[in-house]
């Protein structure tokens, strides 16, 4: 099957909802990583992502550029995160903040617990996505690969759940396959794996357990060739969907053969011990 | 008087106001983008030209970033 560069064929007839809204493209790019506006633009382009996130940071004066001009100018729609949150408490501020710089009801909630690990905060989290919900706030939070965890956050109202597949940036893939697909099995929103992609059949595998979708930042920016890796990422997301629906084959210990035995002709040397 | 402007001390008129200290920022206030908390509390844009900021508010002046 040949696969379009511009709509990829798993796309047309399967989109991803996200309360409520439609997109024809199941790879979410981060902004993170990406030093340079053009490089972003191209990635952005080269993914054909329809949603991306941005953080919220002081304003530099001697700053040129926006990314808000990069994500206009691409015609995609703005994920704001609360990237660099500790707390509760400033995650909610942080998210109140993006609303009003982006006039959007839309967050990925990131509450996380230390800068060595970058791993979610649970009990923080759980308290955020309790008041930001209440707030009337669309959120998407970053979680752990704990498919309680997840269950909460639907619970709470959040419209997905973002679950890591090993630390941000680190490049190690879905440590824990098992627990992706039980979350599947646990959680009715979409399931968007947040964190690990350090290549395209990690973002393959993450759609083969179920998956809805996949973010990918540093995969993609510091990959020696940007451009290449975000079409690598992006094709490995459909091939994974398009395999997920597909439905595989189960694993066996022994060999099935695919050429039957009927009509196998005598040659006189094959003794009973070999079958 | 003083305000903790982004994290720097800065000195500005007795009867300053969120948009008086975000005009000094350079920053373009017709454009989507920026947002203002005062003492951890969002100031709506709208709201920019009337508040006042008392002596040592912390201000904090916040855009878009690459990110996530």
């Amino acid at each position: 099957m040949a696969i379009d560069s511009t709509r990829p064929a798993a796309a047309v007839e399967d989109p991803l909802v996200i309360a409520g809204e439609t997109f024809h493209n199941r790879l979410l790019l981060g902004t993170g990583g990406f030093t340079r506006l053009d490089a972003l633009a191209e990635a952005i382009a080269a993914s054909g992502t329809e949603l991306v996130t941005v953080a919220l940071r002081r304003v530099d004066p001697d700053s040129r550029g926006s990314v808000i001009d990069v994500v206009d100018g691409a015609g995609v729609r703005l994920l704001p995160n609360t990237a660099g949150c500790y707390t509760s408490r400033d995650a909610v501020v942080t998210a109140r903040l993006a609303r009003e710089a982006f006039q959007t009801d839309w967050v990925k909630l990131e509450v996380i617990g230390d800068d060595r690990t970058l791993l979610p905060d649970a009990p923080q989290l759980l308290e955020a996505a309790e008041t930001l919900v209440a707030e009337g706030f669309v959120v998407l939070p970053y979680t752990n690969d704990d498919p309680i965890l997840a269950r909460r956050l639907q619970d709470l109202g959040c419209v997905a759940v973002m679950p890591l597949g090993s630390p941000i940036g680190s490049g190690m893939g879905i440590r824990n396959p098992y627990n992706l697909a039980i979350m599947r099995d646990r959680v009715d929103v979409p399931l968007i794996l947040d964190a690990g992609v350090g290549t395209a059949s990690d973002a393959a595998l993450a759609m083969e357990l179920g998956c809805d979708g996949v973010l990918c930042a540093s995969a993609i920016a510091r990959a020696e060739d940007p451009l290449a890796m975000a079409r690598a990422v992006s094709v490995a997301v459909d091939a994974g969907r398009l395999a997920r629906r597909a439905g595989r084959i189960p694993r066996r210990l022994h060999a099935e053969a695919s050429t039957p035995d009927t009509g196998l002709a005598d040659l006189g040397s094959v003794g009973d011990d070999r079958r | 008087m003083i305000v903790e402007l982004n994290g720097r001390r800065t000195e500005v008129p007795e009867a300053a106001t969120v948009e008086t200290v975000v005009s000094g920022l350079d920053v373009d206030l017709g454009r989507r983008g920026v947002a203002v908390a005062v003492d951890a509390e969002v100031v709506p844009r709208s709201e920019w030209r009337r508040r006042r900021l008392r002596d040592g508010a912390h201000v904090e002046v916040l855009t878009a970033m690459q990110g996530g």
